[in-house]
């Protein structure tokens, strides 16, 4: 206790403080520790992604895969060509558009009605929570049956209420089946939205809302004003990664319609699915993917852009 | 309940009304979560329901809700029924596989990503979540051919790899989030003791992210266990089909049995909902602790 300081700290110590205290020649544990993640995802993500770009410029077909010939960036071409492709890319826009804006606007409700004061919260949002742990197929399966035409529950309800009367097949008619598919996904997904952005508000300081209450502001103002900037970092990081997530999303359409009737809800990766799977033409999917990727990476580079230059100032 | 004492119906009656003391006020935050609550669980009750709704009472089931002859012969033949159970089995084990090796490799690669500092951390750290972003239908097509290339296609073993891989980027985050609430002073005493740097990990890291072990395992499981697009795509025999496979299938079939299917929709759901149930309050901080950090 009462010795004197030594003229250089113990080495032990010493280590812990500016530095880690594994050295270098830790080195090969962690990296052998590592190694079979790694592998793993270069081997089954990695390699496949770069291998893409490769067959894109090939008319690579499934069916006869030794008959590979380099065609350059005919596929593109072709797809840049065709009205499918155009019409599979709007789709996708209104699709993302619809299913992530329905989900932020009823998820930011739904934040605010678990961040009042609630008995068991924490249990309602595990609750809340279970269709997003539920398998596309199971969302798809329910909903086919509820939407039924003739039996479904849902079209018994509106024909009670009287805003239906006559059969109504939502997902047979051209007009309906997107807009349909997309409330499936908003019901789907709204909880995550609802527990990213309840996280988010539980951090806002009480302090400062309380504050703005004592100056008179309404609850309203002090929710657009004071809160919304607050949790906005929360907001958009939410939303790109739905973004990205929802347009890669195609499993629950190819369950339930398929992109069908008459190719109303065909989005830009169902068409490159059923290119690969019913045309056969892995060029041509792989094509189609890239492009996909490409679209994706726009906001994925934009909120990168907004962070960094947020950092800077 | 306290005014059992007196016998006459009427002098109960009486004495209730001037005594209020209980104020039940509802306020409407709780009928919105009811609603919402409703909404959420209503599809899932119906599924049930119609489970075990007879065929014959389909055309009246939705004005009726519940069934006149509730029956469970939907859940009898399931469970005579050998594709259902070869599906359920096929399921089975490529979870089980897909949870084991996950949840060791996310273990390893989580606690290095969290404990060492070195070159290349912030690649393999940034990598694999943008890896992550790469459209499924991009890695689709390439994965096909590597897959037929090693022998992997129609086979259990070929999914559990694949779903290995795509849960494993958020599972390794989700380990590397516990792994940094450990006090280095832990380890550090025994790195002192004289425990080699894989001992410290086995003995002292291993045991202390047991909870985060049992999100990662949850996670990987739920994945695996609801994972439709690749199922459907690298199978083409009941030797590997996966139940979301299987219901698809007899979603497709001309004329559908809706109590069967339901209850293969409910079987199927079962497993998922314990799961999440059990492990959602860590799944969900593992899910919202990036995202309110920034």
């Amino acid at each position: 206790m009462t010795r004197a300081v030594p003229p250089f700290s113990p080495p032990v110590v010493s280590t812990t403080q500016d530095r880690p205290f594994w050295r270098m020649k830790d080195l090969p544990t962690h990296w052998l520790m590592l190694a079979p993640a790694l592998i793993v995802v270069s081997g089954l993500i990695l390699y496949p992604a770069i291998n893409a770009v490769w067959l894109a410029l090939t008319d690579t077909n499934i069916l006869d895969l030794a008959d590979q010939k380099f065609v350059g960036l005919y596929n593109f071409e072709e797809a840049l060509k065709s009205d499918s492709f155009w019409l599979s890319l709007l789709h996708l826009m209104i699709w993302v558009i619809g299913c992530v804006g329905g989900q932020l606007i009823f998820g930011m409700i739904g934040a605010n009605i678990l961040n009042q004061k609630v008995r068991g919260r924490a249990m309602i949002r595990g609750v809340v929570l279970v269709p997003w742990a539920t398998a596309s197929i199971l969302v798809a399966l329910m909903w086919l049956w509820m939407l039924n035409p003739n039996f479904g529950i849902v079209n018994h309800y509106l024909r009670v209420i009287g805003l239906l009367n006559g059969p109504q097949d939502w997902l047979g008619d051209p007009m309906t089946a997107l807009p349909t598919l997309i409330l499936i996904d908003v019901w789907q997904g709204v909880a995550f939205f609802s527990v990213m952005l309840l996280a988010a508000l539980q951090s806002v300081p009480k302090e400062m809302l309380e504050a703005a209450k004592i100056d008179g502001a309404s609850p309203w103002q002090s929710f657009w004003r004071l809160t919304l900037p607050y949790i906005m970092p929360t907001v958009l990081i939410t939303v790109v990664l739905r973004v990205v997530w929802t347009a890669n999303y195609f499993d629950l359409i190819l369950v339930v319609t398929n992109g069908g009737p008459a190719n109303s809800t065909l989005t830009l990766p169902l068409h490159a699915y059923s290119t690969a799977y019913q045309d056969f033409d892995f060029g041509m999917a792989a094509a189609l993917g890239i492009i996909q990727a490409v679209i994706l990476a726009v906001p994925v580079i934009a909120y990168v852009r907004h962070v960094l230059k947020k950092e800077a100032a | 309940m306290s005014t059992t004492s007196t016998p006459n119906m009427l002098a109960r009656e009486k004495t209730r009304v001037p005594q209020p003391k209980k104020k039940i006020r509802i306020r409407p935050v709780y009928l919105l979560i009811v609603l919402w609550l409703i909404g959420v669980l209503g599809p899932y009750a119906w599924m049930f329901i119609t489970s075990i709704t007879p065929p014959e009472e389909m055309v009246e089931s939705a004005a009726r809700i519940w069934p006149r002859h509730a029956n469970l012969k939907a859940y009898e033949y399931l469970a005579s029924n050998h594709k259902f159970i070869e599906y359920a089995i096929n399921s089975a084990l490529v979870a089980v596989g897909t949870v084991i090796v996950t949840t060791t490799l996310a273990l390893l690669a989580g606690t290095v990503l969290s404990r060492y500092r070195f070159k290349g951390r912030k690649f393999v750290l940034f990598g694999t979540l943008l890896l992550q972003l790469f459209p499924t239908v991009l890695m689709i097509v390439p994965l096909y051919i590597e897959m037929r290339t090693f022998g992997l296609l129609d086979t259990k073993r070929g999914l559990m790899i694949v779903y290995t891989a795509f849960s494993l980027s958020f599972s390794t985050w989700l380990m590397k989030g516990y792994v940094d609430h450990i006090p280095k002073e832990i380890e550090e005493a025994a790195l002192i003791d004289g425990c080699s740097r894989f001992q410290t990990f086995l003995y002292v890291i291993v045991p202390l992210t047991k909870p985060g072990i049992a999100a990662v395992a949850t996670f990987s499981f739920i994945y695996s266990w609801n994972e439709f697009i690749y199922a459907l795509t690298f199978t083409h025999s009941d030797v590997a089909r996966t139940i979301p496979v299987g219901l698809r299938l007899f979603i497709g079939e001309s004329s559908i049995n809706w109590q069967y299917i339901t209850a293969a929709g409910v079987l199927a759901v079962i497993p998922v909902l314990v799961g999440f149930m059990l492990a959602q309050r860590s799944l969900i901080a593992g899910l919202t602790a990036g995202a309110v950090k920034g």
